[in-house]
């Protein structure tokens, strides 16, 4: 046990003397998420639109001016033409466009219907469907305080509610997804470098010698990375509470437990990686193309898995993050409790499991 | 040098699928022997070694190292011995003293052990004043010779060393060397393995390994005698000549 500790304390001094990976291990999750949280985000905020209105009513003009204020939009031009619409959009004036039909007014109170017409510049297809939504729900808001005092016969009243997160924060879908990148990047690669580069610079083969079981060894690197990803964990999760004002809807506890959880699976994938290859290059290509790249792409964080081609779909149960990206949305975002994920936990057990078994039995084999 | 015998082996014999890299050797090696094990690259050298020090298991044959098997005793054949590889093995990032105090844990020796025989190594290494600093920051010459000493610090009664003195000037050399007989001189025994034929004169005995097999077995000087040559260089030439695979068949 005594000499497990010096193990540890050892590669804690490693760890501790090589001030730039240090800085980058736990300065990348805070840079990382204050990135996500203020620069790139899903969400369009004042957009340019302009108003085509052929009534020039108090209705159209309301809602127009209903727009104007909302955040999502910026009033730049009134035009009197079809024709002027392309041209706003050939010079990015404006993204999309109201057009407002004559007798707009006068048609909703006596014919109890009027169309409007929405067109987007749809060559960035993203903020044009991002933008149209907005402008509709809008409309529908202002038709709705219209209505409130009459009775409609047989209409049909669509109400929208975005549950658990009624703003549509981008924020809420990336934070689960930067904490299983940080997760993978600190764990998976450092792990695997570190366990490659005693074997580039000799010191493998020594201890190999040694009467040290392989096991401590492997033990003993983990324990600092596992330190370091919780602490990074705390890190994410605090400026997401204070700073990007994602809640922590659930359970605290179990959320870091899952946590935990996969930070494991995370190290035994990164202790596979090392047990196939005796470069320390090789090791960081493989954590990076091979496992870190796909799994960002194919774990529902970017991109939906629903919305994949179905092979896609069955190729993507491989990544663990897959199945802890869910775990967190379910934890943190809509507070569900363990007996909601208790699936995918077992899951990623289990490929914890599979992986360490498989990188012992690779590793013993290698002393061979 | 006395004449227990520290390391037996009975034709020992090491084989990857058809490719027999150690070919039935047998050679015994006594307490307090300087031993080299010659040959050019690729002859074996290393793959035997690895099979003394309990990292491999022999395909067939017998050989027992300290008193202990190879096949069923690695575990107590590892702590009685010491190795130091042709590649480093000292960490750069951590100070001298840190490296002797992790690596003579490794062996399980008691922090009075460590302190005392600390101070001493480095008084008779003259790094006092360096005890405390990187190991990184020292020329390679000191690199090995501290490598050594930490492979030796535990006491062992073998010390296996892998090519000890690769890319290091003539004059580190020869100080390594004089380390080398006294640690012998203390009753540790030497196995090394060169490819310098020069320092085959400063062994005991030594064995030259040719295509996996002991093409020869005696003290240098009666090697020079048998094969009539001035140096060692000479009788390994006229061996090597023999040889059937060279290092870039193996690559």
């Amino acid at each position: 046990m005594k000499q497990f500790f010096s193990f540890v304390k050892k590669e804690f001094l490693h760890i501790l003397r090589d001030r730039q990976t240090l800085l980058i291990l736990l300065g990348m999750p805070i840079a990382l998420i204050m990135i996500f949280g203020f620069a790139l985000t899903t969400e369009v905020k004042n957009a340019k639109f302009a108003v085509l209105d052929f009534s020039k009513d108090v209705a159209t003009k309301e809602l127009t001016s209903e727009l104007d204020a909302s955040r999502y939009f910026d009033l730049v031009a009134e035009i009197h033409d079809y024709k002027e619409i392309e041209t706003l959009f050939h010079q990015g004036k404006a993204s999309i466009v109201i057009v407002f039909p004559p007798s707009f007014y006068s048609d909703l109170q006596h014919l109890n219907t009027a169309p409007i017409q929405i067109i987007a510049d749809a060559s960035d297809p993203n903020v044009a469907t991002t933008l149209t939504a907005y402008a509709t729900t809008i409309i529908m808001d202002y038709q709705k305080r219209l209505t409130l005092n009459r009775k409609l016969p047989y209409a049909i009243q669509t109400e929208v509610r975005m549950l658990y997160n009624p703003q549509l924060k981008g924020s809420f879908s990336f934070v689960p997804g930067v904490i299983s990148m940080i997760l993978m990047l600190v764990c998976t690669m450092m792990t695997a470098i570190t366990i490659v580069r005693e074997k580039e610079i000799g010191t493998m083969e020594v201890l190999l010698v040694s009467p040290v079981q392989p096991i401590k060894i492997i033990l003993a690197k983990a324990v600092p990375y596992l330190l370091i990803s919780i602490v990074n964990i705390i890190s994410i999760l605090i400026i997401s509470v204070f700073v990007l004002d994602v809640p922590i809807k659930g359970s605290l506890v179990l959320l870091l437990s899952e946590s935990i959880l996969f930070t494991i699976t995370c190290l035994s994938f990164g202790l596979l990686i090392s047990t196939a290859t005796n470069s320390q290059q090789m090791a960081m290509f493989i954590s990076l193309t091979g496992m870190f790249l796909p799994t960002v792409m194919l774990s529902g964080f970017m991109f939906p898995i629903e919305n994949m081609p179905w092979i896609l779909q069955v190729i993507s149960n491989i990544f663990p993050a897959r199945w802890f990206y869910q775990i967190v949305r379910a934890v943190m975002i809509k507070g569900l409790p363990l007996s909601s994920v208790w699936k995918e936990t077992l899951i990623l057990c289990g490929m914890t499991v599979l992986l360490l078994i498989a990188s012992l039995k690779n590793f013993k084999i290698r002393l061979a | 040098m006395t004449q227990e015998k520290i390391i037996t082996a009975d034709k020992l014999t090491k084989r990857f699928g058809n490719f027999t890299a150690v070919d039935a050797i047998s050679f015994d090696v006594y307490k307090g022997e300087i031993f080299g094990f010659l040959g050019a690259n690729g002859a074996g050298k290393t793959t035997a070694m690895r099979m003394l020090c309990g990292l491999s298991i022999p395909t067939s044959g017998k050989a027992q190292v300290a008193g202990f098997d190879v096949y069923k005793q690695t575990e107590k054949i590892k702590r009685n011995i010491g190795y130091m590889s042709q590649k480093f093995s000292l960490y750069e990032d951590l100070t001298i003293k840190e490296n002797i105090r992790f690596y003579a844990g490794v062996y399980g020796k008691s922090d009075v052990f460590i302190k005392e025989k600390t101070e001493y190594l480095l008084k008779q290494l003259h790094l006092e004043n360096e005890a405390n600093k990187l190991v990184g920051s020292l020329p390679l010459g000191w690199k090995q010779k501290l490598a050594f000493s930490v492979a030796i610090f535990h006491e062992p009664r073998i010390v296996f060393l892998d090519e000890p003195t690769g890319g290091v000037d003539p004059v580190t050399r020869r100080e390594f060397w004089n380390m080398i007989y006294a640690a012998a001189e203390s009753g540790i025994t030497v196995f090394v393995t060169t490819h310098y034929m020069d320092e085959a004169e400063y062994c005991n005995r030594v064995t030259i390994m040719v295509d996996g097999r002991i093409e020869a077995l005696d003290t240098p000087s009666n090697l020079k005698q048998t094969y009539n040559a001035a140096t060692m260089n000479e009788v390994f030439l006229q061996l090597a000549r023999k040889a059937n695979r060279t290092a870039d068949q193996l690559e």
